[in-house]
């Protein structure tokens, strides 16, 4: 039974903390940020006495008083409500195991599938090697579960995955999809972009397919840069 | 980096994009990826040499050790080709006694370069019968993202080509700090593995991690000139799945004019 | 004031440093970092799953440190396999970088570091550690500082710092003392301490000394690898 995926509006989680026209610095574990009494310590940094010091590698921004972190590299970490993209690995009678690329492993229980389905087809709506795009409901340290149930959401069937690093998914998402919508766009391609950095695209040809690959790895490596928006438009310019 | 599995779906588009004559890096299928050569990765070997083809990186170093020849060939040196995959190159590999793949890429290695005939051993003799060098080369992938075998032989043999005799005190003990000549190498003959690997009815070379991964069975060819004539050195067919008659007849039509690609590179980077 | 060490260097003198961070594509992180002739390149996995189950630690992840010599690193080659050496080294190492770590929010995972010396001239673990500490910050692993390593010794009555492999077999006089330091690079935390020869406890405390002073080139070399690796993708770096 086939199931089509042709949008996911919910597959998408806006990351409004992107925002290309804040001034940022790149800081080392340990290095101070600021001093000052005034500052307090957002996501990755810590007070140290009078400073504000980095947990991370990343990049430090200044939201108000609030100092953040924003990490350029690292594990993905799961968190509920994610939408992520996996691969199954396994067939138990209550699931399916889930490979979603982070420490812990995912698991889909058989209810939490779309519609109703027999313990005894459950391999020939999912089998091992195929993928779904899901979202987490609940994390816990022995496992992740996840639920197909939501807009968008289920098995991905033709196109392809890939994936890059989780931490520049806020970028080829863009805010509010702008990014990835102009890939879509541009390329024709259905586009599923999972929080644990994998990607799903399906297209009308593979040459588009290649393309949209193309240009989410060109937007993935220039993590942080300004003007990216119309650094890929004319990289479709260029290579019509 | 992942350790997911490939995915039935990715396969199976890959398949298709083979069956066009496509793939994600806009190469052909028997396209090689950028190569590069830097020697003497470390000068406490007799010769070293990192090589990159794409993002798969391999470094070969040599060691000149003296011991005794085999007692059926007392007028031959020694040669050994050793290697592990190390974790430090791919999430996949893990530490602790070599898996298969771990004992297979230096035996390719070593049966490319050996049969080759490339190194003459009767002049790697110190004593006859009593005393002989054996050139040990280790090979070590740095960052695996496919075709290991291949890049790992290249540099083996580049390793090999800039290596030098330590120097033997009269007193018969090594001086690892004095360099000597270069070892007794046969100018023309280059050793090059080529890997042919498949997916479904495609056949294509040097395959990224991605398509590595992916792909049905492989199968490694040595292969050199000697006197002129393009040999094949040695081979193997890796896993369950077969290859048709016409499948190796389109890999032979192949193999010399990748050959003749791969030495011109070859002898042109390394003077 | 003419040098008494065989290549020139003044006592306090470090060689030459050479330190690169993303040396190896498909680590999370990864580095490399070179006093003189000595070389080490290191690798970061994880945090990723702990197998087998019995040694997670459902509190916090672990780290776990592999160092080796490269076969061909050393005049003598050396035979591949355990060595005892290594895995006094490899454990040393492992304490010399967890107090840096924060792997409270990674339950049950485990961190691996691979450290190889690719080139050895004396120094190797010192060179090793400060790899693995680019490495681990690189793969966007929360850390409380970076960590600062070097080989500080004495030949004779002369303190000396990055002792070469000739000055570690020095044997006039009061022969050689070899002293591994590490430290939190901006914390008064010494987290290696190592020591083989005969050395004075008021020497001790001046080597000590000698030693804080030169971690901060390391740490600059440190930092300023993890920032080219942001400032090569284009980032704008806007300094505060």
């Amino acid at each position: 039974m086939k199931e089509e995926i042709n949008e996911a509006p919910e597959a998408h989680e806006n990351d409004s903390s992107f925002d290309s026209s804040k001034k940022r610095k790149v800081v080392v574990p340990g290095e101070i940020i600021v001093c000052g009494e005034d500052f307090l310590p957002g996501e990755g940094t810590r007070r140290e006495g009078e400073n504000i010091v980095a947990n991370k590698f990343g990049l430090a921004e200044e939201q108000g008083r609030v100092i953040k972190l924003i990490s350029i590299f690292g594990a993905f970490v799961p968190r509920r409500g994610n939408v992520v993209i996996g691969r199954v690995t396994d067939i138990t009678h209550a699931g399916w195991l889930v490979d979603i690329d982070s420490a812990t492993s995912g698991f889909l229980p058989i209810e939490e599938s779309p519609r109703f389905i027999n313990r005894n087809e459950m391999d020939q709506y999912l089998a091992i090697g195929d993928v779904i795009s899901a979202k987490i409901w609940s994390v816990k340290s022995r496992g992740i579960d996840l639920t197909l149930k939501g807009k968008g959401l289920g098995k991905l069937e033709n196109g392809f995955i890939f994936n890059i690093i989780p931490s520049r998914v806020p970028r080829v998402i863009g805010r509010e999809g702008s990014m990835v919508n102009l890939i879509k766009e541009r390329t024709g391609c259905n586009i599923t972009v999972g929080q644990n950095g994998w990607i799903w695209i399906r297209g009308s040809s593979i040459d588009e397919e290649i393309k949209a690959r193309k240009a989410i790895e060109l937007v993935s490596e220039k993590v942080h840069l300004g003007g990216l928006t119309e650094l890929v438009e004319n990289w479709f310019e260029k290579n019509e | 980096m992942s350790t997911m599995e490939t995915s039935n779906l990715t396969k199976e588009k890959l398949r298709n994009m083979f069956a066009e004559g496509k793939r994600f890096d806009s190469r052909g299928l028997f396209d090689f990826r950028d190569l590069e050569i830097e020697l003497d990765v470390s000068n406490k070997a007799e010769g070293s040499a990192r090589v990159r083809l794409g993002k798969t990186e391999v470094i070969a170093g040599v060691k000149l050790e003296i011991g005794e020849p085999y007692s059926d060939s007392p007028d031959k040196g020694n040669l050994m080709v050793s290697g592990d995959l190390l974790p430090i190159a791919s999430p996949r590999f893990e530490a602790g006694p070599p898996g298969f793949e771990a004992i297979e890429l230096p035996r390719l290695v070593d049966r490319a370069i050996r049969s080759s005939e490339i190194l003459d051993f009767s002049k790697l003799v110190i004593k006859s019968g009593e005393k002989v060098w054996t050139v040990i080369v280790d090979v070590y992938p740095i960052n695996d993202d496919g075709n290991l075998i291949d890049a790992a032989t290249i540099a083996a043999l580049v390793a090999l080509r800039k290596a030098k005799f330590p120097e033997l005190g009269k007193d018969g003990k090594i001086n690892y700090k004095k360099k000597g000549t270069l070892l007794p190498l046969a100018k023309d003959i280059v050793p090059i593995s080529l890997s042919f690997y498949k997916l479904g009815d495609s056949l294509f070379l040097d395959p990224t991690r991605e398509e590595e991964e992916a792909s049905d069975t492989r199968i490694s060819f040595g292969i050199s000139k000697w006197n002129g004539q393009y040999m094949l050195n040695s081979c193997q067919k890796k896993g369950a799945v077969s290859l048709s008659s016409s499948e190796i007849d389109e890999m032979m039509k192949i193999i010399t004019q990748k050959f003749d690609e791969l030495d011109a590179k070859l002898k042109s980077m390394i003077k | 004031m003419t040098s008494k060490r065989p290549d020139g260097r003044k006592n306090d003198e470090l060689r030459p440093i050479k330190a690169e961070v993303g040396i190896i594509p498909n680590a999370d992180g990864s580095a490399l970092f070179a006093f003189g002739d000595t070389l080490a390149i290191a690798a970061v996995y994880g945090p990723k799953k702990l197998h087998p189950q019995h040694m997670q630690n459902p509190a916090t992840g672990i780290l776990r440190c592999n160092y080796a010599l490269l076969s061909f690193s050393v005049s003598e080659r050396i035979r591949p396999g355990p060595n005892r050496r290594a895995k006094e080294i490899s454990k040393v190492t492992e304490w010399a970088l967890a107090p840096a770590l924060d792997l409270k929010a990674f339950p049950n995972t485990v961190v691996d570091i691979e450290i190889y010396i690719l080139q050895a001239d004396a120094g190797t673990r010192t060179a090793g550690i400060n790899a693995a500490s680019m490495a681990l910050a690189h793969a966007g692993i929360p850390m409380k500082d970076l960590v600062c390593s070097l080989a500080a010794g004495k030949n004779d009555k002369e303190l000396i710092l990055d002792l070469t492999k000739t000055e570690e077999d020095y044997e006039e006089g009061e022969g050689a003392t070899d002293f591994a330091f590490a430290k939190l690079a901006n914390h008064d935390e010494f987290t290696l301490l190592q020591m083989d020869g005969k050395i004075q406890p008021e020497s001790f405390i001046e080597l000590k000394k000698m030693s804080i002073a030169a971690c901060d080139e390391i740490y600059e070399a440190q930092k300023s690898a993890l920032k080219k690796v942001v400032e090569n993708n284009g980032t704008e770096n806007n300094k505060k």
